[in-house]
């Protein structure tokens, strides 16, 4: 009897449980804050083009919404929104190594807002590339088994960036623990961080780099200044300053949009964090540079330097890696927090230059007749953007990803420290001391 | 709290990871597992087909025979159609194109050359595109995802791709896969009426091409279009003035193109296997007393 009453009082507890997370999760899919703004306004209006120009692109093919040609098979949904937006996307698996595995305790409040960003981006810009497939619904064919290609390098990227998504939502999963309460899941989710970012970056290494060798094949195809059998080194390493300049611009950005969930030492520390940032960046940046020329020179190529082609090459190669790299150094030197940013867009507007040049502008040359990208096709990649910015908006307005973990997920009372918080010039000066 | 579960939950922790990290190793290096280029011509002897371009009068028959065995459209028989040099399309696999030469006018048949390592088949993620042990390359309807890379890849920009289909097929000459396989020979060959076009064993085919410029020196150029261009193809021409002039791309490779990206996918394995292990190093190396004993493995925060 008392048996009985035992069970029924668990099941009612459950019920009630149940009932409470229903709701919980209801109340946090409404909006925070307005409706109607500017932004949302805009984003509305985007992403209803989009799912209109979407309709039209799976209805009728191809070639109602793109430019794209027989001569011309990959166009900016594949330069851009795959080649360079997963470039963009490299800044996790280089944050999370500097945390994870050289333990760098200093960006660890910034490792949460990458991997979401990186994990998004994956998402939104590799799930992009179901717009480019012809015959999107194969698509499961190379992972279900019942046709590997294995000697494909497209193959290859294809898993990795599968198995990187998933890597990167162990990384980030936590947070989503967090924000529902699950205090057992969190400890145990916690304990897979390290084993998903030791794999997540040897993926990134290969599909990043990967990602050049595609195009390795096309010898024939892409102009000799941009052809070498280092497309995927070169690919790899500005991955690096490439998806550490996203950090750092986006950073500026979202530092503004949601200041109110920064936390108090994550502001503290920002400065810093973006100088050590910088620092890497520049770093990988000469390194970069060393490389692009030792492959010019043993390519043997000066006879291509002065033609249109060639001065183009050297736009990119001064105009967008030498020019920001010399700011980013100078920047560090006098920690000049606007000049990083602005050699932050400079470089990330060169990584545009340098994958679009490689999968688009050098490749065919020759062509008489040239790809340009359609309206729709542009409107579609800012559909993407947007929707991309929605979803980052939305979890980062919820779970805690800048601001701080509850209280019960902090890893260990911290000894108390002091924190010295020197505020910019024209602000009025004082001295914060905080006890954390 | 982190201390309470440090004894008892480190160790299987790391264990679990480790496992973690090499199954999905496993999985990933499939990638470079057959890394090398796909050659079958060993097993079995490829066909192929020479193509005689001094013998060729431009009639276009071939064009013809090609969209009734396929079962395409007509193609326009106007002589107009010569005005401009035309690449194979999505309704017609074979052109003809006519060419102003040193040695005055000439045509050349256009088509899949059939590679014996075709980067498009190598370049495939699904194996849509296949080099068949026979020889002629094909393409699989129900494998191919349509993402174009056969197209980006191909040295001859053969791959064409239906646009303005939303069920969208790769359209490609298949050397006459299916008439193979019946015992016949390509439609093209079939309707050639002037004897341009040979169907047989590749190597026999050289041996022919070989003996051709060997008996006529003066007319012919001492080299046969396909023999080592791309790694060599199924469909070879002989021609009596530089291939150039023929609108044939004389500066590709002699290697098979797969070979290009060769290199890389057997450093796949090695990034794969050793990354991690040098990782998990770096990271035990680098780790702090106190992080030894507070939490072994670093929280998500």
């Amino acid at each position: 009897m008392e048996h009985q009453t035992d069970n029924r009082n668990k099941r009612t507890l459950l019920i009630t449980e149940a009932k409470r997370f229903v709701s919980f999760l209801l109340s946090e899919m409404k909006p925070k804050g307005k409706l109607v703004t500017p932004f949302n306004v805009f984003a509305a209006v985007v992403l209803a083009t989009t799912a209109v120009l979407l309709v039209i692109r799976f209805t009728k093919g191809l070639a109602s919404t793109t430019n794209l040609s027989q001569d011309f098979p990959w166009g900016i949904w594949i330069g851009f929104d795959v080649v360079t937006g997963v470039a963009f996307a490299g800044g996790a698996y280089v944050v999370t190594f500097m945390v994870y595995v050289l333990r760098l305790e200093k960006y660890h409040p910034i490792v949460r807002i990458t991997v979401l960003n990186g994990f998004l981006a994956y998402v939104f810009y590799a799930g992009a590339l179901l717009f480019d497939l012809g015959r999107p619904w194969n698509v499961i064919n190379p992972i279900i088994g019942n046709s590997f290609g294995v000697s494909s390098v497209m193959f290859l990227v294809a898993w990795h960036f599968m198995l990187y998504m998933i890597a990167q939502f162990v990384e980030f999963s936590p947070a989503i623990a967090e924000w529902l309460g699950w205090k057992r899941i969190r400890k145990f989710l916690g304990g897979l961080t390290l084993g998903a970012v030791i794999f997540g970056i040897t993926l990134s290494t290969l599909h990043q780099s990967g990602l050049g060798a595609l195009f390795l094949m096309a010898k024939s195809k892409i102009h000799p200044l941009w052809y070498s059998e280092f497309i995927p080194i070169l690919f790899f390493v500005s991955s690096i300053f490439a998806g550490l300049s996203m950090v750092i611009f986006e950073g500026s950005i979202s530092h503004k949009v949601f200041r109110k969930q920064i936390s108090l030492q994550h502001h503290l520390e920002h400065d810093e964090i973006v100088i050590g940032l910088a620092r890497v960046c520049a770093g990988t940046m000469y390194i970069y540079f060393f490389l692009k020329v030792l492959v010019f020179i043993h390519g043997q190529q000066w006879n291509y330097i002065n033609t249109p082609m060639g001065w183009w090459f050297l736009v990119e190669i001064v105009g967008f890696v030498l020019i920001p790299v010399r700011l980013y150094t100078q920047a560090v030197q006098f920690r000049n927090l606007p000049l990083i940013r602005f050699a932050a867009a400079l470089t990330l507007i060169g990584i545009v230059v340098n994958r679009l040049n490689v999968s688009i502008i050098a490749f065919k040359w020759y062509a008489i007749e040239r790809y340009i990208p359609s309206w729709m096709e542009l409107e579609i990649t800012l559909g993407v953007i947007v929707a991309e910015i929605l979803v980052l908006r939305w979890v980062v307005n919820r779970m805690p990803i800048l601001s701080d973990p509850p209280e019960w997920a902090r890893p260990r009372p911290e000894v108390t420290r002091e924190t010295r918080f020197v505020p910019k010039e024209g602000e009025e000066k004082e001295w914060v001391t905080i006890n954390m | 709290m982190a201390n309470r579960c440090t004894p008892k939950l480190e160790e299987p922790m790391d264990r679990r990871n480790f496992v973690k990290t090499l199954s999905g190793m496993g999985v990933a290096a499939l990638g470079a597992e057959r890394a090398e280029a796909e050659d079958k011509s060993e097993k079995k002897e490829f066909v192929g087909v020479l193509v005689d371009t001094t013998r060729c009068v431009g009639c276009r028959s071939c064009e013809l025979a090609c969209a009734e065995a396929h079962g395409f459209p007509e193609p326009d028989s106007s002589p107009e159609v010569f005005a401009k040099e035309r690449a194979p399309s999505t309704v017609q696999w074979s052109v003809v194109n006519r060419f102003q030469t040193e040695r005055g006018e000439m045509f050349a048949k256009r088509q899949c050359m059939h590679c014996n390592q075709p980067a498009c088949a190598s370049a495939c993620l699904t194996k849509a595109m296949l080099k068949t042990e026979e020889g002629p390359v094909i393409w699989r309807e129900d494998k191919c995802m349509g993402c174009r890379f056969c197209m980006l890849s191909c040295p001859f920009d053969v791959p064409k791709f239906e646009y303005d289909s939303p069920m969208p097929k790769i359209q490609k000459c298949n050397l006459c896969w299916d008439r193979l396989e019946e015992g016949k020979r390509p439609a093209c060959v079939e309707a050639c009426p002037a004897e341009a076009i040979k169907f047989g064993k590749r190597r026999e085919l050289i041996e022919t091409g070989r003996a051709l410029i060997a008996k006529e020196p003066t007319k012919y150029v001492h080299d046969i279009y396909g023999e080592s261009e791309a790694g060599g193809t199924s469909y070879m021409y002989l021609a009596s003035v530089p291939f150039g002039q023929l609108g044939f791309r004389t500066d590709l490779e002699t290697i098979p193109y797969p070979e290009l990206s060769k290199d890389y996918l057997y450093a796949v394995p090695v990034v794969l296997t050793l990354w991690p292990a040098f990782l998990l190093a770096l990271s035990n190396a680098t780790k702090k007393e106190s992080d030894q004993e507070n939490h072994g493995t670093p929280d998500g925060q």
